[in-house]
């Protein structure tokens, strides 16, 4: 039971952070009508960032703060040199370009940071575990990773569903033409947006860097995770990209530690141990295969053809 | 009457010629390492012209594709672990599974449209992928060696490096003559059809469903050919033959050559593979060229390279 607990909130965790990265690309893709495949490289920049800063300073807070920012830049000036001029291609053309981001940037990390991994090291106040309910404790700084990405979810509804930046969001995810038209600066909406889509991947990167080792190609496995999210959810909307974030990250988890007892019930110890992390890994395709199958255009589809 | 001689006929007849005659160039020079280098890319670029059928002339966008090569592989492979070495039982079996495979995988997936269809191929090619990794039997994660290449008696000897590229070549051509032939005729023409407009098409009474997943499963056989060709090349097969990147790299191929063209992915596959053969001999960083360069393409050479050569005039 305690373990069930801990692995749900695992889960969350997992989830929330597909949430960060998933809720960019959804946002990219509903507004610019833009496949990005290179989202995952800012995940990635994110986190040397924060690991180049925090081996500078030492300041982890401080570091991801810069981090953050870095990568918001780096997101804007990408989106001014290469993303503006893809809007409106066919998505194809999107998927080849941006797979030739990911080479350019894989390499550039490979240069500029060297081939080896890198590990963050945690102040010592989120080290600890923290008493969730009498008797269980849970890692502090994962905590505060489930804190803060529940707190940066609830600051991107306020910007996108109670702002003016999101209502011309909106407006430019319905209708593109008819915004610029009234006279909003379209180019500047885009790069900004592009830009936090950018940085949130960044966020997502560097709040892992300190669990995981900082290592090049490390986004290209989560960006599939996220796509599969952005799917599951719908393309183009954040609350799908939210509830599919969580039924992901919940899914995946569990059934990374309870597939292979389960399994080991039912068939003999070596087979099952043998195949049990292959099923586990197939659990969220599965998911997403019969979502597909069930409702082609994901669980909350956007009308706005 | 179309002029004959364009630049872009004559880039591709010296490509051909090229293709051709490189065995004889290698036997001459004594280097080996063209004909191994050169097998793989026209094994690589009748994938890449199986994606085609489906993307360039069916608007069927698999980022799955690569599981053809790799349930094409396995086949062979286990076949050649069980004793079963001649290649009439291995390659026909490795045409069915990929078959058989890419008539389920169509079936739920022609369901769905756009960036959802690109998502789905690829889940199910996760899935399998994933089932290759759990196949402990047959090496999981490792990959399994494969220590004979299939047998066809005396009709042709696949270890023959010269007799193998040359099998390899003529099955490319085939297999693009097939393509010539199916976007040509009246079935072509309907999937052809249901790509520009799908509810047009039922409309006027086509059950376009049909032609589509046709179409589907005709691209994964012949994908699935170029999988036995590949594990009898590496005499290896892995997990990573099907893994999603190789399925990117598929349609990079296709859009990079020109997509919805004969001989496009010919002309990309040979040009990202050599590409890179030359590029990573000149820096250890050679991908930050290769990435911005294919940026580059997209951005000034729409149509790919065969479009690029089309637009030039003589």
């Amino acid at each position: 039971m305690l373990l069930f607990l801990e692995q749900c909130l695992n889960g969350l965790q997992l989830g929330l952070l597909l949430f960060l990265l998933a809720a960019g690309l959804t946002l990219i893709f509903g507004i610019m009508d833009l496949v990005n495949l290179a989202h995952g490289s800012f995940y990635m920049i994110g986190a040397y960032f924060a690991a180049t800063f925090t081996a500078l300073t030492g300041n982890f807070i401080f570091s991801a703060i810069a981090a953050f920012a870095a990568t918001l830049l780096v997101g804007m000036v990408v989106e001014v040199i290469a993303m503006r001029r893809l809007y409106g291609r066919d998505h194809l053309d999107h998927v080849l370009g941006t797979f030739g981001l990911i080479l350019f940037f894989n390499e550039l990390v490979r240069l500029v940071w060297g081939p080896a991994g890198m590990n963050v090291p945690l102040p010592e106040w989120l080290n600890g575990h923290f008493p969730i309910l009498p008797g269980i404790e849970y890692p502090t700084y994962r905590l505060a990773i489930i804190l803060v990405t529940l707190a940066v979810a609830l600051f991107l509804y306020i910007l996108v569903m109670r702002t003016r930046i999101g209502m011309l969001i909106r407006a430019g995810a319905t209708n593109r033409e008819m915004v610029g038209a009234l006279g909003v600066n379209i180019n500047l909406l885009y790069t900004l947006v592009f830009g936090l889509g950018a940085a949130l991947a960044g966020l997502a990167g560097l709040m892992q860097a300190p669990i995981l080792t900082v290592q090049i190609g490390m986004g290209e496995n989560i960006l599939i995770l996220a796509f599969v999210v952005i799917i599951i959810g719908g393309i183009g909307s954040i609350r799908g990209a939210f509830i599919a974030a969580l039924l992901v990250g919940l899914i995946d988890t569990v059934g990374r530690s309870f597939l292979p007892d389960i399994l080991r019930l039912l068939l003999s110890g070596r087979s099952a141990s043998a195949i049990a992390p292959a099923i586990s890994s197939m659990l969220i395709y599965l998911l997403m295969a019969v979502v597909l199958v069930l409702r082609p255009e994901g669980l909350f589809p956007v009308s706005n053809k | 009457m179309t002029a004959l001689l364009t630049p872009r006929n004559l880039v591709l007849a010296v490509l051909l010629i090229f293709l051709a005659l490189l065995p004889v160039y290698a036997a001459v020079s004594g280097n080996v390492f063209l004909v191994i280098l050169f097998t793989r890319i026209i094994i690589l670029a009748m994938a890449a012209t199986s994606l085609n059928l489906i993307m360039g002339y069916g608007g069927m966008v698999s980022f799955g594709h690569a599981v053809y090569i790799g349930l094409g592989g396995y086949a062979v492979g286990i076949l050649a672990q069980e004793g079963f070495p001649s290649g009439f039982v291995q390659w026909p079996v490795a045409l069915l599974v990929s078959a058989f495979a890419s008539l389920i995988i169509g079936a739920l997936c022609l369901r769905t449209r756009g960036l959802y269809f690109i998502m789905i191929t690829l889940a199910f090619a996760q899935l399998l992928y994933y089932v290759a990794v759990g196949l402990d039997r047959y090496g999981g994660d490792d990959g399994l060696t494969i220590y004979s290449r299939s047998e066809f008696a005396d009709l042709i000897n696949t270890s023959s490096k010269t007799q193998f590229y040359y099998l390899c070549l003529a099955l490319l051509l085939a297999v693009i003559g097939l393509t010539w032939r199916i976007i040509n005729s009246r079935f072509g023409l309907v999937v052809q059809g249901s790509r520009s407009n799908d509810r047009r098409m039922r409309a006027i009474g086509f059950p376009t469903f049909r032609y589509r997943l046709t179409c589907f499963v005709i691209a994964g056989t012949i994908c699935g050919l170029a999988g036995a060709l590949l594990a009898n090349h590496t005499e290896f097969v892995s997990p990573a033959m099907m893994h999603w990147t190789r399925s990117g790299d598929l349609i990079v191929m296709v859009v990079l050559g020109g997509m919805g063209s004969l001989f496009g992915p010919l002309i990309g596959a040979v040009a990202l593979l050599v590409l890179e053969e030359t590029l990573s001999s000149i820096t250890e960083y050679w991908q930050i060229i290769l990435g911005p360069l294919l940026l580059l393409v997209v951005l000034f050479a729409r149509g790919g390279i065969d479009g690029l050569l089309a637009k030039v005039r003589a």
